[in-house]
């Protein structure tokens, strides 16, 4: 017999670490003690596994072949072609490492490194129209997730996507750039109120020469750096990107500032200062080590506390995650995943903004409510879907060309589509214990503590199939 | 906010009494029914950065020809509207609407350091923000929070879309998006959804399960006043067969039959035309254009126009000087639409787009799209736009 108060304590765990857990797992974590658990967590999330999709080779031909032609005035017919092209293999080229990423997360044996992945992914938000980038920064992301967050701040401040995206390629000496400056310490590091707009001016002038190259590759050029005496946060020196970092790093508010940003990602929505401020001493007093911080979190009581416990709302990534793994969904027309992310209000790598997705209730409305509470039957039970969602403007160049010449090509004669995914049912039941109630399986689903309605809903003559599609479709399948 | 005023918000004693016909009609509603001054706002946005400089063309200007060889439109051809700008001839069916005097073009709408960004200067457009600034709730959403008398009701902001814009998301409240009322109330009756509203009280709580629940509750509710006010309703005008043209047909209904919304937005994509233009960019204002002359002609016929005004916005402009592919790249200042029956000045509101001025090829704008929004707020919404805008914006005359 499983000591049941474990048992809910692990769920919780792994719901917020990982993406949830096999009610096999389940059982076997619970026999040990939690401290063991955490370990365990922390050890089997050690492995870095990249994603390894988008071509290195075809993409440098790419670049180079971009780059050829954006420097060109007047392009031949034939340069044209090429150039719109390569516009279109990279935007297929992009929706499938965006289906790597969620197929990732959906199979991975890492689960916390996945998690850590998509809480930097949103922390670091960027958005790259090159598939090659992009998938260079997810993988930077993945590979220090759990380690030193200067590695991991360094790292992302020197990849291309990040240097594209906010403008350090045109910072350079005599013609600042300040957005990355900003950025970095308004967005990865300090927080607004931490530093002065002189701050800004400085450690941009620091940053001049941080660049990377037609093969996509970082470069310091020195000739475009600006190698005069700067001052920052009462600092003087000839200082060099690098020399930023590490001062932003000594000031404790960029601990306290992540470790707010874990707390609300991974805890509560609503910030206990005294509990970050233990997230944010450990974070600092180990040098910036992420796994320490997380084991903390994760040993600490408070984590399991009710109130922490069932109470977040699931991000649209963790949702459509959750739920497949837990079913073992494979689907057959992936394109579908994009579909639900960008209705849902979460396609991945197409972040709203350099902030990221502000989260929490902002993820629910009527609609998207809606729509989360009709996927589960839709997935599991291979449902039509008649919801169409928005144009992600960045496609708006796309719809453009492909608009045929009647002016009824927007008309909402649609045809419908399918879901098309397969949930292998035999295996879920496979990992449910022998005469698992439909009561216990609801239980077992939900994070938050079942209500005398849920528990009058669910009645035992009914079979665990449809207990579980039902459950799923639940307001409280909302949250973990 | 405490148990008592969340409960107050919904708008509903209790969850308990969804189904019960009382709740059709809220008291609020009916005190409503006495404001005469009701009036709507319809948002219009143009996705993907339409050119503005071949919509309203500043034919009187020579540098325009110059700048624009192959995709310039000819002075023949052009809908002239004074000496200097004109309309594109897909926009025919707009002539009558300027001619009526329901039409203002706002020439140099942007903002200060101006994003090329699809992504981001939405962004900007949908949140009202400065463009170093990032906000998370919509300039609408935060109308909405700010409860005014006219504002509370969770049906308050309609969008016509299967998913909601951060335009129209706020703290405390958002709009309410949906293509057909029929299907969301059909949703929202299905016996499964029903059964997890029916008697829970438990649930009104403030946390996150209540929010959900609150939601729950809201978008039945507004689902169900939305088609038991406008089914019976039926449109004698008719329509062009496009997408855009059904959206607005569907907010003629809703306006049509009394609903009590204030805001509603629909959209059309498509604009971002950097090859080719002149044929894509045509169909689409042509579509653009008709669409929006059957609406107002319908809601003038139903003597609704006066109490409509509506705005049409796209990201960007484009730059003055056409590309090598006979289209246009990303620009900043663009002109606005507006429309409606009582409008203080009608035609070309300011001075033509000045093309020798530039800021390295793009247009300098002359209005902030905030001063737009913040006359609206003052004198169409009836709040100050300081607490919608986070700070004070001078308001235009153009209504």
């Amino acid at each position: 017999m499983i000591a049941k108060d474990n048992f809910f304590k692990v769920k919780h765990l792994y719901n917020r670490a990982g993406f949830g857990i096999s009610y096999t797992d389940l059982e076997k974590l619970s026999r040990k003690n939690l401290e063991k658990t955490v370990e365990h967590l922390i050890e089997t999330s050690q492995k870095d596994d990249p994603i390894a999709l988008v071509n290195d080779y075809e993409s440098k031909r790419q670049l180079l072949a971009q780059a050829g032609l954006y420097s060109k005035k007047d392009l031949t017919d034939e340069e044209k072609k090429m150039r719109q092209q390569i516009v279109r293999e990279q935007n297929e080229v992009s929706r499938d490492l965006n289906i790597a990423f969620v197929n990732k997360m959906i199979n991975t044996d890492a689960p916390l490194r996945e998690k850590m992945t998509l809480f930097w992914h949103g922390h670091f938000a960027c958005r790259n129209n090159n598939p090659f980038f992009a998938q260079q920064l997810n993988n930077i992301q993945r590979a220090n997730a759990l380690g030193s967050f200067k590695t991991l701040l360094v790292e992302v401040s020197k990849a291309p996507a990040m240097l594209q995206y906010l403008n350090n390629q045109q910072n350079r000496k005599g013609k600042p750039n300040e957005n990355f400056a900003r950025e970095l310490m308004e967005l990865f590091t300090l927080g607004r109120g931490n530093y002065t707009e002189q701050d800004i001016k400085e450690s941009a002038r620091s940053f001049t020469g941080w660049m990377y190259d037609k093969d996509g590759s970082f470069i310091f050029r020195k000739n475009l750096h600006d190698d005069g005496t700067k001052t920052f946060f009462g600092k003087i020196g000839n200082f060099e990107g690098e020399h930023i970092i590490d001062i932003i790093l000594e000031k404790p508010e960029t601990a306290q500032f992540i470790a707010q940003k874990v707390y609300k990602f991974f805890v509560n929505d609503t910030p206990n200062d005294a509990h970050i401020k233990e997230l944010a001493t450990t974070f600092y007093n180990s040098k910036y080590n992420i796994a320490a911080m997380m084991k903390k979190m994760f040993t600490s009581d408070w984590f399991y506390d009710p109130e922490n416990v069932g109470t977040k709302i699931k991000s649209p990534a963790e949702f459509l995650v959750g739920l497949s793994r837990e079913f073992y969904v494979t689907y057959n027309k992936p394109q579908v995943l994009i579909q639900l992310q960008s209705s849902l209000g979460q396609y991945l790598f197409n972040p709203p903004n350099v902030a990221g997705w502000p989260g929490g209730q902002s993820w629910i409305d009527s609609s998207s409510l809606m729509l989360r509470m009709r996927i589960p039957s839709l997935v599991l039970n291979d449902g039509e879907i008649d919801f169409s969602g928005k144009a992600d403007p960045e496609d708006e160049a796309v719809i453009a060309l492909s608009r045929t010449a009647t002016s009824n090509a927007n008309a909402n004669n649609k045809p419908k589509s399918y879901v098309n995914a397969n949930a292998d049912w035999p295996k879920f039941l496979e990992t449910l214990p022998k005469g698992l109630t439909p009561l216990a399986l609801t239980e077992f689903l939900l994070q938050p503590k079942l209500n005398t309605k849920i528990t009058s809903m669910v009645s035992d003559n009914k079979g665990l199939r449809s207990t579980a599609v039902e459950i799923t479709s639940m307001p409280e399948y909302q949250l973990c | 906010m405490n148990r008592r005023n969340f409960l107050r918000n919904t708008g509903f004693v209790a969850a308990g009494s969804l189904f019960v016909p009382a709740f059709m009609k809220p008291l609020e509603a009916m005190a409503l029914d006495e404001l005469s001054l009701y009036k709507n706002l319809v948002v219009v946005q143009l996705s993907g950065g339409n050119d503005g400089l071949n919509t309203v063309i500043p034919y009187g200007n020579d540098i325009y020809y110059q700048k624009r060889k192959s995709i310039a439109i000819k002075p023949e051809e052009i809908i002239k509207l004074n000496d200097m700008q004109g309309l594109n001839p897909n926009m025919a069916a707009l002539q009558e609407i300027h001619d009526q005097g329901w039409m203002t073009i706002i020439n140099d709408v942007g903002y200060p350091n101006p994003d090329r960004s699809h992504f981001r200067s939405m962004d900007i457009w949908q949140t009202g923000s400065d463009s170093n600034q990032f906000l998370s709730t919509g300039w609408i959403g935060r109308y909405l929070d700010s409860n005014c008398q006219t504002c509370k009701f969770p049906y308050t902001a309609i969008e016509v879309d299967d998913s909601l814009s951060l335009a129209m998301k706020g703290q405390t409240k958002k709009g309410i998006a949906l293509k057909d009322p029929a299907a969301l109330f059909r949703n929202t009756n299905d016996p499964f959804f029903k059964s997890m509203l029916q008697n829970d009280k438990e649930h009104l709580d403030e946390d996150n399960l209540g929010y959900l629940y609150k939601t729950m509750i809201e978008t039945s509710s507004s689902a169900s006043y939305i088609q038991n006010t406008s089914k019976i309703y039926q449109s004698k005008s008719t329509y062009p067969n496009s997408g855009f043209a059904n959206q607005l047909k569907t907010v003629s209904k809703f306006i049509s039959s009394g609903l009590k919304t204030r805001v509603y937005y629909v959209s059309l994509s498509g604009f971002d035309t950097h090859v080719n233009q002149i044929g894509q960019q045509g169909n689409l204002l042509k579509q653009y254009s008709e669409g929006m002359a059957a609406f107002l002609k319908d809601l003038k016929s139903n003597n609704k126009l006066d109490d409509t005004l509506v705005i049409t916005f796209s990201e960007f402009g484009r730059r003055v000087e056409q590309n090598a592919s006979n289209g246009t790249d990303h620009g900043t200042a663009n002109n606005m639409f507006v429309f409606g029956g009582k409008l203080k000045k009608q035609g070309i509101f300011n001075a033509a787009p000045n093309l020798s001025d530039l800021d390295t090829g793009d247009l300098k704008y002359q209005l902030d799209f905030r001063q737009v929004y913040g006359t609206i707020l003052d004198k169409w919404l009836d709040v100050n736009n300081a607490d919608i805008l986070n700070k004070k914006f001078n308001t235009l005359d153009f209504i």
